[in-house]
């Protein structure tokens, strides 16, 4: 699937969602529903690999030069 | 040597007061005691603390505009001015303003500044804004030391890493802490794009939570352009901040938990929509596979195959029909037959020659003679006897 990668979580969670609602709706082909069941199936899967690897990225905003903001990564004292 | 009169010099005495800026306009802080409401309206009362006294009195002009009357034993804080009453020659405190003072006047103080915000709509529910449900940014306002910045971090971390964070550190007690916390919350709106914020401080006395109370606080939280989740103090605290909110958590940890979904439960869910999606697909195959049965039964009834199967049960049918038929008769025949020949036992010649007849027949031709010119003299004849033939020549 070209540009998967590009999807977010939230997108992907929505899509995911929107693709069950389609196949419960049950209107479809069965070629429909066969491409909609892989299309979700990549979905959940991505969702959950996208939840799995997630790495918090923190940064503080300590100041702000020429009107762009200056971020420093940040991490809280024990 | 001059000599003064008394009232000269208590006039002296009164311009000297009155000439000094600072007793003409300042705040006086004690408790109040000595408390009397005179009949003419004018209130007059003692101030006191561990070393002095200082005697007030309020107008009756005055009195009419206080909001707070106090009793004996409060803690004010009056406004007012200082000078000499020269029938008594003694100075005192002329108030025009009182109020409780430390946390009764804080209350007065945020009583007053709430009212006035809620007038302007600053709580009006219909502003309060829905909050993200997939934020991707997630902005801080509080200080980058203590517990609170930790305690929202690890639940940000635990909860959603999905998430970036932006902390906006300021410091959140204090004077400077107002003006500060107003600034960072503007800072995450103008320069970064957070989605939703927290506003948040740990626990602490009222005194410590004051900078939540103030109003440059309050219009920032109003003027931000993504949805603010407040988280002050502790479950029983409530500022001003909380009230602007468009959601008000009753600590910095819940604040940051419902800043962000819980992955846990996402995942759990996008588990649940795989399973449902692989029911859904085996249902739908097995729905599919039943209707192609059935149209294949169907097919199977006009199949060519059917037809000569049909044709096939139809001819054996007609066949067993045939050949019943064709049996019930050959016994009639049969029985036919049985009965002919017992008649035609019954007309055979031997059973006469049984009973002692005989035939005559021509040696020559043959014939049965049955009458007498049928032989001459000489003949030869066979005679047919039960048990055999004799033979004989006619005289």
């Amino acid at each position: 699937m070209e540009g998967e990668t590009e999807l977010t979580f939230e997108q992907a969670f929505q899509q995911l969602e929107e693709v069950v609602r389609q196949l419960e709706s049950g209107d479809l082909t069965l070629e429909q529903s066969l491409s909609l069941f892989e299309r979700g199936m990549h979905l959940a899967r991505l969702c959950e690999s996208k939840l799995d690897q997630a790495e918090q990225k923190v940064s503080q905003l300590v100041g702000v030069e020429g009107g762009r903001p200056v971020l420093t990564s940040f991490e809280a004292q024990e | 040597m001059r000599v003064y009169t008394v009232h000269q010099i208590t006039q002296y005495i009164k311009e000297v007061f009155e000439l000094d800026p600072l007793l003409q306009d300042l705040w006086v802080e004690g408790e109040v005691s000595n408390y009397v409401h005179s009949a003419a309206g004018h209130v007059y009362f003692t101030l006191k603390d561990a070393q002095s006294e200082l005697r007030c009195v309020l107008w009756r002009s005055q009195v009419a505009q206080q909001e707070y009357l106090p009793g004996n034993g409060d803690a004010v804080v009056v406004h007012g001015r200082a000078s000499v009453y020269e029938a008594r020659g003694s100075y005192q405190f002329y108030v025009d303003h009182i109020q409780l003072a430390g946390a009764g006047a804080l209350f007065l103080q945020l009583q007053a500044l709430q009212e006035k915000l809620e007038r302007e709509g600053l709580f009006a529910t219909e502003r309060k804004r829905p909050l993200p449900r997939f934020p991707r940014k997630v902005g801080v306002v509080t200080s980058p030391t203590g517990a609170a910045v930790r305690d929202i971090l690890h639940i940000l971390q635990r909860r959603y890493p999905l998430a970036e964070v932006v902390l906006s550190p300021t410091l959140v007690q204090g004077e400077e802490a107002p003006p500060q916390i107003a600034a960072a919350i503007q800072a995450l709106n103008d320069h970064t794009d957070v989605d939703v914020m927290i506003v948040a401080r740990g626990g602490g006395s009222l005194e410590e939570l004051w900078a939540f109370n103030d109003e440059r606080v309050a219009r920032a939280i109003f003027a931000s352009r993504v949805p603010v989740i407040s988280g002050v103090g502790h479950e029983t605290d409530y500022t001003i901040a909380d009230l602007v909110a468009d959601v008000r958590a009753p600590t910095p940890s819940a604040a940051a938990e419902l800043a962000v979904p819980d992955r846990r439960e996402l995942r759990s869910q996008a588990m649940q929509h795989h399973a449902l999606l692989q029911q859904r697909m085996l249902d739908r195959l097995a729905e599919q596979k039943k209707d192609v049965q059935q149209v294949l039964a169907l097919l199977r009834r006009f199949s060519p195959r059917a037809l000569v199967d049909r044709w096939r049960q139809s001819l054996d049918e007609r066949f067993q029909r045939l050949y019943t038929r064709q049996e019930h008769r050959l016994r009639l025949w049969h029985e036919q037959i049985r009965g002919m020949g017992l008649r035609l036992q019954a007309l055979s010649p031997q059973a006469t020659l049984d009973r002692g007849y005989a035939i005559v027949s021509s040696r020559d031709t043959g014939a049965v003679v049955t009458r007498t010119a049928q032989v001459g003299s000489g003949d030869g004849i066979d005679i047919h006897v039960s048990d055999g033939h004799v033979t004989a020549v006619v005289d």
